[in-house]
């Protein structure tokens, strides 16, 4: 085992490379990686340490905060399996789910223009259970059967359920003020 | 084969020396510094055994410079030359600076941040700042007996960049070497958390002369991890002075005449203020220029009717740094109470009633905020002692992004990311042959680039002439552990390094912190190459020392080739220590570094394959 700056981040933390992850385990690996790389651990040692610390711990916070996450972490390995998935540019979906997406639009807008914060409130609650679901077909299509253009097509509709619960957090944040 | 060192159980074979650190707490009404000593951490005291240094700094006709406590007392009689809550300007404009209108001071709109016109020239809250870092630096420095090797500043979570910069300008300018730019709460946690081996979640509520702090954080098993935070960096106990001085004169009918009443207003209002905490009246009296007496009764009731909103606007922030950190107030464990604005009890009750319980007053909310940064100083420059293996990870309070087409913000680190943090974000060229480009950065939350701050404009040079659109720069923007923010850029097809020229938007140019260097070394009679020579010295022994240190630990993982080639840097750059060319040294701590480089790659390596050891190698699937 190399430790390198370029290892994936799932060797980096020392765990398999699987969608299910045992969060106390990348927990205490981070921890573990931080108490020897964080710029603290340094500051007393010559320039070269202390760059090569800084490196380092923006590394394992990258790699943290990208597995931490199911959905950056499903995206990550759907990356990492070769799949040209192009998250930021492909936008071809099925006509069901453009469906979807516009009926979860309408209802958004309805309640944001509404400044209706009960339904609002609501509309996180079935945007949750939702991504819930979503999640663990995720964790099927990804660890049991590998089918990584499913696990793609998963991604970019939860990438969608994560723009608009940022949408109605804000709208939240608005009538709070 | 390179013989073992072994030493005795509990002691250490090297030759260790304790290195002089402090930790300074740079408040907007009161300053401290701190320090550890044989394992106690004190605040240190003056001469006169007052520990709390006021941040009033009076430049005089005379060309003296009085800090703290005489420059207080003169406030009232020389309020233009006498700079109170300089805090409040740092890395600022004018027009972020509430109330301006009311402080009695000539200001001054420069270039990036405001200054002020004092009987001794135009001065920058930088150089106020400096004035009263190296007041206290001295303290530490005469009652340790030896120059400091590094200090800890702390600054309010959620001071954005050139609030940062700022701070660590005012050091360097002081002559002192930042081990650390700490956030306030955080350091209120460290010494909470290891005064009371606390685990769980925490929230920080830290109200200062001017400034508001929350942050949340999780301690596990001696890691204190900031998981969120927020404020307001114009909001603190002198807004509430504020307040009272307002309805005191609206309600006696007088009108301050001059800077002079304005300043005895604001003590007077603070007396009060200060009053109000342990009884139900005060009195709020002051003599006035036009020889009008005011003389008025204050309530508590109205003191906290007059300041309910002020109480109100910091809950917000609070609200928030839960939802950021995905929390509730029922999973906070405890709130830890800092900053002297918290001994209000209309705060305590507001505190209270948010989250459900009692908030933790059992540290003196004054200084606990300089005991954490003595205590985090102690382990950087590099004094751990056995057990001391806690560690601290901060976030970054306020979003980075770069303006866009229209005007807009394209976010490239979000708040509350822990620190350190690089983001890469790849541009192109518009035009045929072009070679250089602009990148504007801003921080905030806001879409608009005019409703966000303006942080710096970098401007990249040297890329190669291609077709439009053929170049791709590759831009990295990279926050440190001071939550400051560097950028670098290549080219990717030509590898090409594009220069960056900075323009900070709220900061003061190299060029200016040079001058006021020199400017400042004239004037108290001192030698520029003598300073500038002792300042490399004092840089290569820390270098020389740091180094010897890991051979020390590490020697092994060098071959005799290598070993001998730094161990031959090392002499070289003792040798040039014993001569008197600053620029010679300098070279030669870069020689050493080099030399370094490989071996600081080598121990990084072995440390973090260790930690992977350390676990079961059967988890680890190929």
């Amino acid at each position: 085992m190399s430790a390198d700056l370029q290892q994936d981040f799932f060797a980096l933390f020392g765990l398999p490379r699987r969608f299910r992850i045992e969060e106390a385990a990348l927990e205490a690996a981070y921890h573990d990686l931080h108490a020897r790389v964080h710029p603290d651990r340094h500051a007393h040692l010559p320039d070269a340490d202390r760059r090569r610390a800084m490196q380092w711990a923006t590394r394992v916070n990258e790699a943290f905060r990208t597995l931490k996450q199911p959905l950056s972490r499903a995206r990550y390995l759907v990356e990492l399996a070769g799949v040209e998935a192009g998250f930021e540019n492909n936008t071809a979906m099925s006509p069901e789910f453009l469906m979807e997406q516009m009926e979860w639009r309408e209802a958004v807008e309805e309640a944001e223009s509404a400044a209706d914060a009960t339904a609002l409130e609501h509309l996180h609650q079935r945007l949750r259970n939702h991504t819930r679901e979503l999640l663990g077909q995720l964790e099927r299509q990804i660890d049991a059967e590998h089918a990584w253009n499913d696990a793609a097509d998963t991604v970019r509709r939860l990438m969608f359920m994560e723009r608009l619960r940022h949408q109605i957090d804000d709208a939240l944040e608005a009538l709070d003020n | 084969m390179a013989l073992l060192q072994i030493a005795e159980p509990g002691q250490s074979a090297e030759p260790h020396k304790h290195r002089l650190a402090a930790g300074i707490d740079l408040g907007t009404t009161n300053s401290i510094v701190a320090t550890v000593r044989s394992g106690v951490t004190e605040c240190l005291p003056d001469e006169q055994g007052r520990t709390l240094l006021p941040s009033v700094v009076r430049y005089r006709a005379d060309g003296g410079v009085d800090v703290g406590h005489e420059a207080a007392a003169a406030a009232a009689n020389d309020p233009r030359n006498t700079i109170v809550s300089v805090k409040r300007f740092m890395g600022r404009g004018l027009a972020d600076i509430t109330h301006h209108g009311s402080l009695p001071y000539e200001f001054v709109e420069g270039e990036g941040m405001v200054r002020i016109r004092t009987v001794q020239g135009v001065k920058s809250p930088v150089e106020v700042s400096s004035e009263i870092l190296a007041a206290l630096a001295r303290r530490a420095e005469a009652t340790l007996g030896g120059p400091l090797t590094g200090v800890v500043i702390t600054v309010p979570a959620y001071f954005d960049d050139a609030q940062r910069q700022a701070t660590k300008d005012a050091a360097r300018l002081a002559g002192l070497n930042v081990l650390r730019l700490l956030n306030e709460p955080t350091a209120a946690a460290v010494a909470y958390g290891l005064d009371n081996a606390s685990e769980g979640v925490y929230a920080v509520y830290d109200l200062g002369g001017g400034t508001f702090d929350i942050s949340i954080l999780k301690l596990s098993r001696g890691i204190f991890e900031v998981l969120a935070t927020n404020g307001d960096s114009a909001l603190g106990g002198d807004d509430f002075d504020h307040r009272l001085v307002e309805w005191a004169c609206e309600s006696a009918g007088v009108r301050p005449g001059s800077e002079r009443d304005m300043r005895v207003l604001f003590d007077a209002a603070r007396a009060a203020k200060e009053a109000l905490t342990d009884t139900e009246t005060a009195s709020l009296r002051a003599t006035l220029s036009s020889g009008d007496d005011l003389d008025v009764e204050v309530s508590r009731a109205t003191f906290e009717r007059i300041t309910a909103d002020l109480v109100r606007k910091t809950l917000a922030p609070v609200r928030k740094a839960l939802r950021d950190a995905d929390l509730s107030p029922e999973d906070v464990k405890g709130v830890v109470m800092v900053g002297g604005a918290t001994r209000m009890p209309q705060i305590q009750r507001a505190v209270a009633e948010f989250f459900g319980r009692a908030p933790l007053n059992d540290l003196d909310p004054d200084r606990v905020v300089a005991i954490g940064a003595a205590i985090q100083a102690n382990v950087l420059a590099g004094n751990r002692a056995e057990g001391d293996d806690w560690l601290l990870l901060d976030v970054i309070p306020l979003s980075l992004g770069i303006e866009t087409m229209g005007g807009l913000v394209e976010r490239i680190v979000p708040r509350n990311s822990t620190l350190p943090i690089a983001r890469a974000q790849e541009f192109t060229t518009f035009k045929d042959g072009q070679t250089a480009m602009a990148i504007h950065v801003v921080q905030g939350e806001r879409e608009l680039v005019a409703d966000c701050r303006s942080l710096a404009r970098f401007e990249l040079r040297g890329i190669p002439p291609m077709a439009a659109g053929a170049a791709r720069i590759r831009v990295t923007f990279q926050v440190d552990a001071d939550g400051l923010l560097s950028v670098s850029a290549q080219e990717l097809s030509s590898g090409v390094e594009a220069s960056i020229v900075v323009k900070p938007s709220y900061g003061l140019s190299d060029d200016e912190i040079a001058e006021m260097l020199r400017a400042g070394m004239e004037h108290a009679g001192e030698d520029m190459l003598a300073r500038a020579l002792r300042e490399q010295i004092v840089e290569a022994e820390r270098v020389i020392e740091a180094t010897q240190h890991a051979l020390w630990v590490d020697g092994g993982l060098l071959s005799p080739e290598e070993r001998q080639t730094i161990d031959a840097a090392i002499a070289e750059l003792q040798a040039l220590c014993a001569g008197t060319d600053h620029r010679a040294i300098k070279a030669g701590i870069e020689h050493l570094t080099r030399a370094t480089d490989g071996f600081a790659a080598r121990r990084m390596d072995q440390s973090i394959r260790s930690a992977l050891a350390g676990r079961n190698v059967n988890e680890i699937v190929p």
